[in-house]
């Protein structure tokens, strides 16, 4: 059975790697033969675990011990808003959550709760799992329409399709990255790190970036992952100059060349790639050429990842692809074709693709996507809102932003309460919507174009 | 693009229209500030990255120019001296005058 711990342990460094939290370390060797856990390896066998910690640290260490023995693993950030938690336990027949944190008072149904602890407080073998049992399945979290995140099935396999990292023994590898390990592209970097034998760096929970910073410099990281935005971050810190990095890693949002640009001329000497990846699709592809785009020889090309462009959007079908969604009310992942629609619109300039923005007026703000739909929804529980409509709104600094405009209904928009009802708004949203879904600006317009279909036209 | 009306006072400096710009944003997210000083470091100032990336959409609509979209060689600002510096910059290479929007 292919397990992380699997593929640790006939690897001639793996298990010699450090994993450091902001805290604590752990040597890989000591996970795999003790438990982070307070349940033993037999009681967690073939079920379905909720991995909610507050801090990666613990995530990582679970995750680690839990591949191969968990049916399904359920990656959980904090940010995921609790009114969901009961659906997803649900959904994904949750039958034991991993959490480092009090969580007696949250009203989920599920009778097994295990806690994190520190390693060495009860080292206990266990012989039985060498191999793993089962083929876990990874779900992974991502934005869905009306705030509900969708919950997107991997396995070790979808996972590392596009890791070809073979373990140099006596390797110095350090990896890091600024997305949560519990997401997509924070998951490939640690998978990357730790499969390829070297050692890990994780931020903290609420750690400030200056002080993730010092600490990769401090335990001389080599390989770092982040968004665009998460670099433009970087590079806004002061200590920027405690990391001198021989790899950097950007995806998840579009790398324009004015970031590729500023990244090269700080870290002269690091190699620069700029990745495509989705939750759904995986790794598409990676470009190391430090142009922004990607070439157009990638598109129609046989191989293990074939990518197509149909109706201006990027379609996929690899090996990495997810397999499924778990729930109801999803529409399936590929077309009949196996392809799967990323929603990415790209324009081909020449010899090469250029990423335009999203499909469906997804918005991604700094890696992170924002459905209009659920923003409108917020916005629209104003009783002087009459109709809205969600739009990206570029950004220098985050790609985009969330911007929205409003028609109010004739009797408010005519006592000029326009900056009440826009703090009225703004409030409601911060009550409902994650700080990146908040709209950056508002505009109270008289009314909104309608598209031939009826709907509101969102691509003004 | 033009300036807007929006500027509180047509005679605030680029300075001052980005210390209050930062001021607004800190209010409404009922966040306290540090002295805004030219050394503070623009990510302790309370804002993150998306509160920048707000800052930056609210002084383009203010001030009419983004000096961090305006080519493909780009220096990202550590203090807020910096990124005054950067609004400064380009607001004269627009032929606005920095001492006095408007």
């Amino acid at each position: 059975m292919v397990s992380i711990r699997a593929r640790l342990d006939n690897s001639p460094e793996g298990p010699r790697c450090l994993l450091y939290g902001p805290t604590a370390s752990v040597c890989l060797a000591d996970l795999l033969s003790s438990t982070s856990l307070s349940a033993s390896p037999s009681e967690l066998t073939g079920r379905s675990i909720l991995i909610a910690t507050r801090d990666q640290f613990a995530a990582a260490c679970a995750l680690i011990e839990l591949d191969g023995i968990a049916r399904r693993l359920i990656l959980c950030t904090p940010d995921v808003p609790s009114a969901y938690l009961p659906a997803i336990v649900e959904q994904a027949a949750v039958d034991a959550i991993v959490s480092d944190n009090d969580r007696d008072g949250d009203g989920l149904a599920v009778a097994l709760r295990i806690r994190t602890q520190p390693l060495m407080m009860a080292a206990r073998a266990h012989p039985h799992v060498s191999t793993g049992v089962h083929q876990t399945e990874w779900i992974l979290l991502t934005s869905g329409t009306t705030g509900a995140p969708k919950m997107v099935v991997h396995t070790f396999g979808t996972l590392t399709a596009a890791i070809r990292t073979i373990p140099q023994p006596g390797s110095d590898v350090v990896w890091g990255t600024f997305y949560d390990i519990r997401r997509y592209g924070g998951l490939q970097a640690f998978l990357r790190g730790i499969l390829g034998g070297g050692s890990f760096v994780l931020s903290g929970a609420g750690e400030p970036v200056g002080a993730y910073l010092a600490r990769l410099g401090a335990h001389g990281a080599t390989h770092l992952s982040g968004t665009p935005s998460h670099w433009r971050r970087v590079l806004m810190s002061p200590e920027a100059r405690a990391i001198a990095p021989r790899y950097i890693r950007l995806s998840g949002e579009i790398a324009d060349q004015g970031i590729l640009n500023a990244i090269r001329s700080f870290y002269p000497g690091a190699d620069i790639a700029h990745a495509f990846a989705s939750t759904e699709a995986g790794v598409g592809f990676e470009v190391a050429d430090g142009l922004e785009g990607f070439p157009a020889s990638l598109v129609g090309a046989s191989g293990d990842v074939q990518m197509t462009v149909e109706a201006d959007s990027l379609r996929i079908r690899s090996t990495r692809n997810a397999a499924r969604y778990i729930g109801e009310d999803h529409t399936g992942l590929a077309n009949q074709d196996g392809f799967i629609d990323t929603g990415d619109i790209v324009e081909r300039r020449g010899d090469r693709y250029y990423f335009l923005g999203r499909r469906k007026g997804v918005i991604n703000v700094g890696g992170l996507k924002v459905f209009p739909e659920e923003v409108e929804a917020a916005i629209n529980r104003h009783p002087a809102v009459r109709v809205s409509i969600v739009r990206p709104k570029r950004s220098s600094i985050t790609g985009s932003l969330v911007s929205a405009d409003v028609v109010l209904d004739g009797a408010t928009d005519s006592t000029g309460r326009h900056d009440d009802v826009k703090r009225e708004i703004l409030q409601i949203c911060r009550d409902r919507l994650a700080p990146h879904k908040i709209p950056a600006t508002i505009r109270f317009v008289p009314e909104l174009e309608v598209a031939a279909a009826g709907k509101l036209a969102r691509h003004a | 693009m033009k300036p807007s009306q929006k500027a509180a006072d047509p005679a605030m400096s680029v300075s001052a229209v980005v210390v209050s710009q930062i001021q607004q944003i800190a209010e409404d997210d009922g966040k306290t500030l540090p002295p805004l000083t030219d050394d503070l470091v623009l990510l302790d100032s309370g804002l993150d990255s998306l509160g920048i990336a707000i800052l930056v959409a609210r002084l383009e609509e203010t001030l009419g120019v983004d000096p961090f979209s305006q080519s493909e060689d780009v220096a990202y600002p550590v203090t807020l001296g910096d990124f005054i510096k950067c609004y400064e910059r380009t607001a004269e290479s627009h032929g606005i005058d920095s001492s006095e929007v408007g």
